[in-house]
C-alpha cells in the first residue's frame, strides 16, 4: 500500500528536513505534515509544520485529525556526543514510546510505521561477524547509555509490530552517514588533519551516502517492506583506506591499552571521541545490506564513493565557507506561503486543494470555481474543513454549496472516504440544485 | 586479554574449557559454533531469499577486499617469507591437490600443530603453487585475533577470517571460497612434543555443520612436519598469564631468542596430503549426526597421519 498521508516526527531534524523536501516532489502524496519542538531547519513548500514535542496525546490528535496512514520516525539520535545523555534517553526512549502511543490502538488510521535506527544496535565487539545481517543481535549486552537506548527503542518498536498486526513497521538500521551537509562525529574526526587511529587495530568500516539515507526512507515509503533492514552502502573500507582517500594522514595517538584515558586526554585538546566511536576504531563493524538491494533498493554511492564525495567536498570547503546563508524559519511568512490565495504557484495546485481534492485528474467542476475566483477560496476552505466533518454535519452544509463545488465533493468523497450516505446526501443535492444532472457520472 | 586468561587458570585445560562454557573464546577455532550465536546459525538457514546476486561487486581501484584482505600485503609474504619456507626449509611435498574442486565452495579440514603454526601458511602456498586454479585460501582464525594489537591488523590482510559461524557461510556458499579451518584449535598448537601427531577433540563439530548447511565439500588435510618444526616442551603458566597470549611456550628458540623466537622452526621435512572430498547428506541440526561426520572426517585424518609418519625415514629429511 503507497502512503498518500504522511506524518514526519522530527521534522526539524537533519534527516527530517532532507525527507520532506524528498517528498514534496511526489505527486503519489496528499499531505505530508511535519512535528518537531523546533523551527524546521529547511526550506520547505507545503509541508506543514507544527511545532508539538513528542507528547501523545497532541500527536494523536493530530494523527486523527489528518487521517494519517504513514508515519515516520526520523528523530533518533545516534551520536552520543553531540546530546546530553539524558536528553538523548528522553528522545530516543521516551518520544519513540510516546510516538507510538499515538499511531497506535484500534482506530488508528495508521497503516505504516517507518522507523530510523542505527547499526549502533549492533555494537563493535571483538566476536563479531563480519557482516551483521538483520536478524543478528549484538553479542554482548550495550555498554553505553546511548546503545541502550537504541536498543530500547528498537525493543518498543518490535513490540508495537506484535501488537498491531495490521500496521506494517519498517526499522531501518543506518551504518555511519557521510556527506557534505551532515555533523557527526565521523565527519568532525576526518576533518583532523591527521586522523587518530588505536595503535595496532585497522578496523573496517562502512559508510552511506546522505542520499542513500534519503533515499532509502522514500523507498520504503513507496511499498509495503515491513520488517528490519540494514542500510550501508557497498563494499566495506579499512580505516587507513578511507584515510587515504581521504587525503589525511594517520596519527595512531590512541594506545591499545588505556585507550579511554587517552580519549580522555584527546578531549581536552578539543578532540571529541564516543565512546561508541572507540569500540568502532578498534574492531570496526560491517553491515550486510543485501535485504533491501533485494526489494528493489540501488545505491547511488558505494562506501568508497561516499568517502571520495567527502573528500571532495572537504576540499571545497574553504572556497564556499558562508556562501549561502542558513535558512530562518518564519512562520507568518509560511502561513502566508501556503495558505494565501494571492500567492501565485505555477504548475501546482494550491496546498490546501492538494490536500482535499487537486490532485485528482477528474475536476472540471473545481477549475470552473477556481475560474470564478472568490468561489474558490470559499471552496478552499469548505474543502479543507471537510475533512474533519461527520456525515450528518456534512448533510446539513450540502444545501448552501454551488453545484460545481458539490460536484468536486462528490468526486472527493467518491476516491478518498466512499461513505454511502454522503455520496447519496450530495446525489440528493445535486438532483434538487439542477434537475438536467452532473456532467459527470 | 580477559579471554586468554580464563582457560590458563586450570592445569586440566579440558577440564577448565569445559567449565568455562559458553564465554571462554579461547577453546580454538570451533568457539563460535557453540557460543549463543546459535540465532545467528540459525539466522543463516532461515534467510529465505537468496542474496547471492546482491553481492556488492568488485571495486577494481580498491586494494582491499571487503573482509579486509590485501592482495599487496599477500603477494609480498608469499614472494618472500612464505616461498622461503615452501621452497627450501620445509621443502614441501604435496599429494592429492586435485582432490581441492577448481569451482565453487569447499571447506579444508586440516590437522594444527606448532607454536606459531606453519601449517596454515604452507597449506594455502600449495593451493597457490600445485592448484591449477591457484586459488586464494581464507583461513579461520580465532576472535582472539582481532582484539590483539597488531595481529588485529596484519592477519586480515593475509586473508585471515575471525571464526564466527555467519563468516564461514557467506564464505562458502555466497563467495563460493575456500575455507581452512583447525577444528582443533589452540588445543592443537599448545599440545606437547609427545603428544605430537594424536588429534585432539575435533571441537563440537561446528564445521560439519557449516559445511552442511552451505552445501560444500569437506576436504580432510593432513599435514605433516610441523610437529617437528616447532616443538613445545612445556608452557610457562606464569608469563602465560602475563602476556595475555592464548599461551607461553618453551620451545627450542622461545622465548631465549625473543619474539622472533615464536617464528623460529626447525628445517623439518613437510608433507601435505589432500584426501577426497566428503560430500554430506545430513540435516545441520541433526547434533547426532554431525557428530558422528566431525568423529569420521577426523579418523581419516588421524589414520592417515599416522601412514605418513609410518613411511618416513627422517624427520628432516622426509
Amino acid at each position: 500500500m503507497p502512503s498518500r498521508r504522511v506524518l514526519i516526527t522530527g521534522l526539524s531534524t537533519y534527516w527530517g528536513g532532507r525527507l520532506a523536501e524528498a517528498l514534496e516532489g511526489s505527486d503519489e502524496l496528499e499531505t505530508i505534515i511535519g512535528v518537531d519542538s523546533r523551527d524546521p531547519t529547511r526550506e520547505l513548500e507545503r509541508t506543514e509544520f507544527v511545532r508539538v514535542g513528542t507528547q501523545h496525546s497532541l500527536l494523536r490528535r493530530i494523527v486523527e485529525a489528518a487521517e494519517i496512514d504513514t508515519v515516520v520516525d526520523t528523530r533518533l539520535i545516534v551520536d552520543s556526543v553531540a546530546t546530553s545523555a539524558a536528553r538523548a534517553h528522553e528522545n530516543n526512549v521516551i518520544g519513540t514510546m510516546n510516538i507510538l502511543a499515538a499511531c497506535g490502538g484500534p482506530n488508528s488510521s495508521v497503516r505504516k510505521l517507518v522507523f530510523k535506527s542505527s547499526a549502533h544496535y549492533y555494537g563493535c565487539h571483538q566476536d563479531d561477524p563480519a557482516f551483521f545481517t538483520e536478524d543478528m543481535e549484538r553479542p554482548h549486552p550495550p555498554r553505553t547509555p546511548l546503545e541502550r537506548d537504541i536498543l530500547e527503542a528498537e525493543a518498543a518498536v518490535a513490540d508495537f509490530a506484535e501488537k498491531n498486526p495490521d500496521v506494517s513497521v519498517t526499522i531501518l538500521r543506518f551504518a555511519n552517514v557521510l556527506g557534505s551537509s551532515v555533523k557527526t562525529s565521523h565527519t568532525a574526526l576526518f576533518d583532523l588533519p591527521a586522523v587518530p587511529m588505536v595503535l595496532g587495530f585497522d578496523p573496517r568500516y562502512q559508510f552511506v551516502h546522505e542520499d542513500d539515507v534519503v533515499g532509502a526512507l522514500e523507498h520504503v515509503l513507496n511499498q509495503s517492506l515491513p520488517g528490519v533492514f540494514n542500510v550501508a552502502a557497498d563494499g566495506v573500507l579499512a580505516l587507513t583506506e578511507v584515510i587515504d582517500l581521504l587525503g589525511k594522514r594517520i596519527a595512531p595517538v590512541l594506545p591499545p591499552w588505556g585507550t579511554g584515558l587517552a580519549a580522555a586526554a584527546l578531549r581536552r585538546a578539543g578532540v571529541v571521541i564516543s565512546p561508541e566511536m572507540l569500540t568502532q576504531l578498534r574492531f570496526g563493524r560491517g553491515l550486510d545490506n543485501r535485504l533491501l538491494k533485494a526489494t528493489g533498493f540501488r545505491y547511488r554511492y558505494t562506501t568508497r564513493e561516499t568517502v571520495l564525495k567527502l573528500a571532495e567536498h572537504m576540499r571545497l570547503a574553504p572556497i564556499l565557507r558562508g556562501a549561502a546563508a542558513p535558512y530562518r524559519y518564519e512562520r507568518e511568512v509560511e502561513e502566508f506561503l501556503r495558505r494565501s490565495p494571492n500567492v501565485r504557484r505555477p504548475g501546482r495546485r494550491p496546498p490546501e486543494r492538494a490536500d482535499g481534492h487537486g490532485v485528482l485528474p477528474e475536476r472540471t467542476g473545481e477549475a470552473h470555481a477556481a475560474d470564478r475566483g472568490d468561489g474558490s477560496a470559499e471552496l478552499g476552505g469548505a474543502s479543507a474543513g471537510y475533512e474533519d466533518l461527520e456525515a450528518g454535519e456534512l448533510a446539513v452544509l450540502l444545501g448552501s454549496l454551488e453545484t460545481d463545488d458539490l460536484i468536486a465533493l462528490r468526486e472527493h468523497e467518491r476516491t478518498a472516504h466512499r461513505r454511502p450516505d454522503v455520496l447519496a446526501a450530495i446525489d440528493d443535492a445535486l438532483g434538487r440544485a439542477e434537475p438536467a444532472g452532473p456532467d459527470e457520472p | 586479554m580477559p579471554t586468554a586468561g580464563r582457560s590458563t587458570l586450570d592445569a586440566d585445560a579440558a577440564a577448565a574449557t569445559e567449565a568455562a562454557g559458553a564465554g571462554d573464546p579461547s577453546r580454538g577455532e570451533e568457539a563460535p559454533a557453540r557460543e549463543p550465536s546459535s540465532p545467528a546459525s540459525t539466522a543463516v538457514a532461515r534467510r529465505g531469499p537468496d542474496l547471492r546476486r546482491h553481492l556488492p561487486g568488485l571495486e577494481t581501484d580498491r586494494r582491499l577486499t571487503d573482509w579486509g584482505r590485501s592482495e599487496r600485503v599477500e603477494g609480498l609474504v608469499d614472494r618472500t617469507l612464505a616461498d622461503f619456507l615452501y621452497r627450501y626449509w620445509f621443502r614441501c611435498e604435496v599429494e592429492g591437490i586435485e582432490n581441492v574442486p577448481a569451482t565453487g565452495g569447499a571447506l579444508l579440514v586440516s590437522n594444527h600443530a606448532g607454536v606459531l603454526p606453519p601449517d596454515a601458511a604452507m597449506v594455502a602456498k600449495a593451493l597457490r603453487e600445485e592448484h591449477p586454479y591457484a586459488r586464494p585460501l581464507n583461513i579461520k582464525v580465532e576472535h582472539f585475533f582481532k582484539g590483539y594489537p597488531g595481529l588485529s591488523m596484519l592477519l586480515p590482510k593475509l586473508g585471515c577470517v575471525a571464526a564466527h559461524p555467519a563468516n564461514v557461510h557467506r564464505l562458502l556458499y555466497d563467495e563460493e571460497a575456500l575455507v581452512l579451518v583447525f577444528p582443533e584449535g589452540q588445543k592443537g598448537t599448545r599440545k606437547l612434543y609427545k603428544d605430537r601427531y594424536r588429534l585432539r577433540r575435533f571441537g563440537r563439530g561446528g564445521f560439519v555443520a557449516s559445511a552442511v548447511r552451505a552445501g560444500v565439500p569437506i576436504v580432510p588435510v593432513c599435514v605433516m612436519g610441523a610437529e617437528e618444526a616447532a616443538p613445545i616442551f612445556a608452557h610457562l603458566r606464569l608469563l602465560e598469564r602475563l602476556t595475555g597470549l592464548l599461551y607461553f611456550p618453551l620451545t627450542p628458540t622461545f622465548p631465549h631468542f625473543g619474539l622472533t623466537g615464536m617464528a623460529g622452526y626447525l628445517p623439518a621435512k613437510f608433507r601435505i596430503r589432500f584426501l577426497e572430498p566428503i560430500e554430506l547428506d545430513i540435516s545441520p541440526d541433526d547434533r547426532g549426526a554431525v557428530h558422528t561426520a566431525a568423529e569420521s572426517v577426523r579418523a581419516r585424518i588421524q589414520e592417515n597421519l599416522f601412514e605418513m609418519v609410518g613411511e618416513r625415514d627422517s624427520i628432516w629429511l622426509g
